[in-house]
């Protein structure tokens, strides 16, 4: 009978041979995130912000921190948008070249969303992921340790810890690092404890693959999905966290800044009529977060299998 | 143990610790007898087919005998090597000999692996050395062997049917070529005729092989096809093993005899008039089994000997043993 079958196999073979390529979960991912209009038009939107926050440099007649004598002190009267004086966004109250400035908010704060979001879902997925397989006391004590992290005030121990020492750029990294994992490792270890009673899991180890690799080949791959939908909500929840931090003042220091600290400067001086000074920074803050949370919507969508 | 005797389980017990709901941490956890005193022997080539109703222990003890599951007591003796008394990295030489097909077959396949990985997995962990080029050619050798066509390496487990999802689970447990391969269900979630298919693919290998196979099923018309021995579990304990013809002659055992007849003959005529036995009552509880016989509730020969004492497990004729203090 598996011979006769064969040979039949064979011909089909023949005429079907060059559709051999599979279709992965991914690409079939990539197809309906590609039908969700709002997703795919966010990231474009997304896209055109990170690339003008490189080219754009390249078009700027004063640097960030470079102080135009002329506008100082009067931005009100001098410092407005204009492409004469090469101030495209205006200047600020110290007439520096808003432009320039907001470029390099945006490098900065997408910097700290993307990678304190990916610092987050590398230790909160490898941690979730153990801590789920290997059960037992193992899990007991290491979700523990996360509970005990999550019940500290976080922004109370930030702030604290840019106070004692110091503001800078890493150390804001550390302080949001150190916490936004927490989340993530609860979320990835209930998908593995639901992962790990699957056959292929059983079949893995009755193979005799190890633990390391099934965590990796077998556990992490599967959930990339939800982690990746995780991944691009967290963005926005650092830059946010980023831009309070900033917005209190404790964020990057001068002359670098951030949205937070810039929307802070813009705010302040939103009575001696140079509402650019808080629109610009803010427009690019709002829409930069919409495109983020449409496109963990879509991404949401696109890898829930349930949702087809 | 003879000479061509492969595997040996010897008084094997399997419990689960089970705690209920309202459970104080200081109480003690409830013992679940899931697999009891189960002792057997498979030679080289032979299938031994597992019969049982859901929940009588045959996935367990499956899983016992490549350690998945913690055992109590008992023995596992694999060429001589008792497997219970190795650590993970002394058994890991013995993985590669016995292999294991599942009930579902698209739940055993990795979703984001694609079929050439998903295949060549064994021969990568216990061979990473192999050079990229002879895994492809096993892969393919395999697959053509369980028929089928070696161009759909690239595709993903959700783009094949069932039937062919358990071929590619077979592919992947030839691979290493194994000794014995444990099916635990591999056709009941698969219809009729792909079933049909499946087993004869097992036999053909087994032959072509010389494999070994413990074959579980609740299905007995399947068992009967494909097994050289049979063995009926009920609520854990063995209840009958015997010669597959000799188990379909003469059932000793009420409850092989009540199973045997439940099997539906494809004759209306035969089906119609067939002396149907009926077994009343449900499954009892494994936690809190009846004394003396563990049948002996649902038994329609129960006497009071059945609740006194547990009937002994013996051999009546060669290679046919009951454990029924009526089996005469």
């Amino acid at each position: 009978m598996i011979a006769l079958n064969k040979n039949k196999i064979k011909v089909m073979a023949e005429n079907l041979s060059d559709s051999s390529a599979g279709r992965s979960l991914w690409k079939d991912a990539r197809m309906r995130f590609m039908q969700n209009k709002a997703a795919t038009i966010s990231l474009f939107i997304l896209m055109s912000i990170v690339l003008f926050s490189f080219i754009g440099p390249y078009f700027a007649v004063w640097s960030y921190e470079q102080i135009d004598w002329n506008a100082m002190g009067s931005a009100a009267r001098v410092g407005m948008p204009s492409i004469e004086s090469g101030h495209f966004f205006g200047t600020d109250d110290l007439g520096r070249d808003l432009y320039s400035r907001v470029i390099q908010g945006t490098q900065i704060s997408l910097m700290v969303g993307v990678l304190g979001a990916s610092v987050a879902v590398i230790v909160g997925t490898l941690y979730g992921a153990t801590s789920g397989y290997l059960g037992g006391k193992t899990d007991q004590i290491m979700m523990r340790i996360v509970d005990i992290l999550m019940s500290i005030p976080y922004m109370f121990v930030l702030i604290l810890l840019l106070v004692v020492f110091g503001r800078s750029i890493g150390m804001l990294f550390i302080g949001i690092g150190l916490l936004s994992w927490l989340d993530m490792s609860r979320i990835v270890r209930g998908q593995t404890l639901n992962l790990k009673n699957k056959e292929f899991i059983e079949a893995a180890r009755v193979t005799g693959v190890s633990d390391f690799k099934i965590i990796t080949k077998h556990i992490v791959p599967n959930l990339l999905g939800i982690v990746a939908v995780y991944a691009t909500l967290l963005v926005p929840g650092i830059i946010l966290a980023e831009s309070f931090i900033s917005f209190l003042g404790l964020g990057v220091q001068e002359p670098s800044t951030s949205w937070g600290a810039l929307i802070k400067e813009g705010a302040g001086t939103i009575s001696y009529d140079t509402e650019w000074q808080l629109l610009f920074p803010l427009a690019f803050f709002v829409v930069s977060l919409f495109c983020f949370y449409f496109i963990g919507d879509g991404l949401r969508d696109a890898l829930d299998p349930k949702e087809r | 143990m003879s000479s061509n005797t492969i595997l040996e389980v010897n008084n094997l017990k399997v419990t689960f610790d089970v705690r209920s709901e309202g459970d104080m941490p200081w109480t003690k956890a409830k013992k679940l007898q899931a697999v009891n005193d189960i002792s057997f022997s498979l030679n080289a080539g032979q299938t031994l087919g597992v019969v049982g109703e859901s929940g009588c222990g045959k996935s367990t003890l499956a899983r016992a005998i490549v350690k998945m599951v913690p055992v109590e007591s008992g023995e596992v003796v694999w060429l001589g090597n008792d497997l219970l008394g190795l650590n993970d990295s002394e058994t890991r030489p013995f993985r590669k000999q016995i292999q294991m097909i599942f009930q579902d077959p698209l739940a055993s396949l990795n979703p984001r692996m694609n079929i050439g990985e998903i295949i060549a997995e064994p021969l990568r962990t216990h061979y990473p050395k192999t050079p990229e080029s002879d895994v492809q050619a096993r892969v393919s050798d395999v697959m053509n062997k369980v028929g089928l066509l070696d161009n759909l390496k690239n595709r993903y487990p959700h783009e094949f049917s069932g039937g062919q999802c358990q071929r590619i689970g077979i592919a992947r447990a030839l691979i290493l070529k194994p000794k014995l391969i444990i099916c635990d269900e591999p056709v009941s979630a698969l219809d009729v005729s792909i079933q049909a298919q499946v087993v004869n693919l097992l036999m053909d290998l087994q032959e072509e092989m010389d494999l070994a196979l413990i074959f579980i099923a609740h299905d007995l018309s399947v068992v009967k096809h494909i097994s050289s021995k049979i063995m009926v579990l009920y609520l854990g304990n063995m209840v009958e093993i015997a010669e597959s013809d000799d188990i379909y002659k003469n059932p000793s055992h009420p409850y092989t005899q009540a199973l045997i007849s439940a099997v539906p003959i494809p004759d209306p005529s035969i089906e119609k008039n067939k002396n149907l036995i009926l077994i009343e009552g449900d499954l009892p509880s494994p936690i809190d089994p009846p004394s003396g016989c563990v049948f002996r509730t649902r038994c329609p020969k129960a006497q009071e000997i059945c609740a006194q004492k547990k009937p002994e497990f013996k051999e009546f004729t060669k290679g046919h043993s009951v454990a029924c203090h009526f089996s005469d």
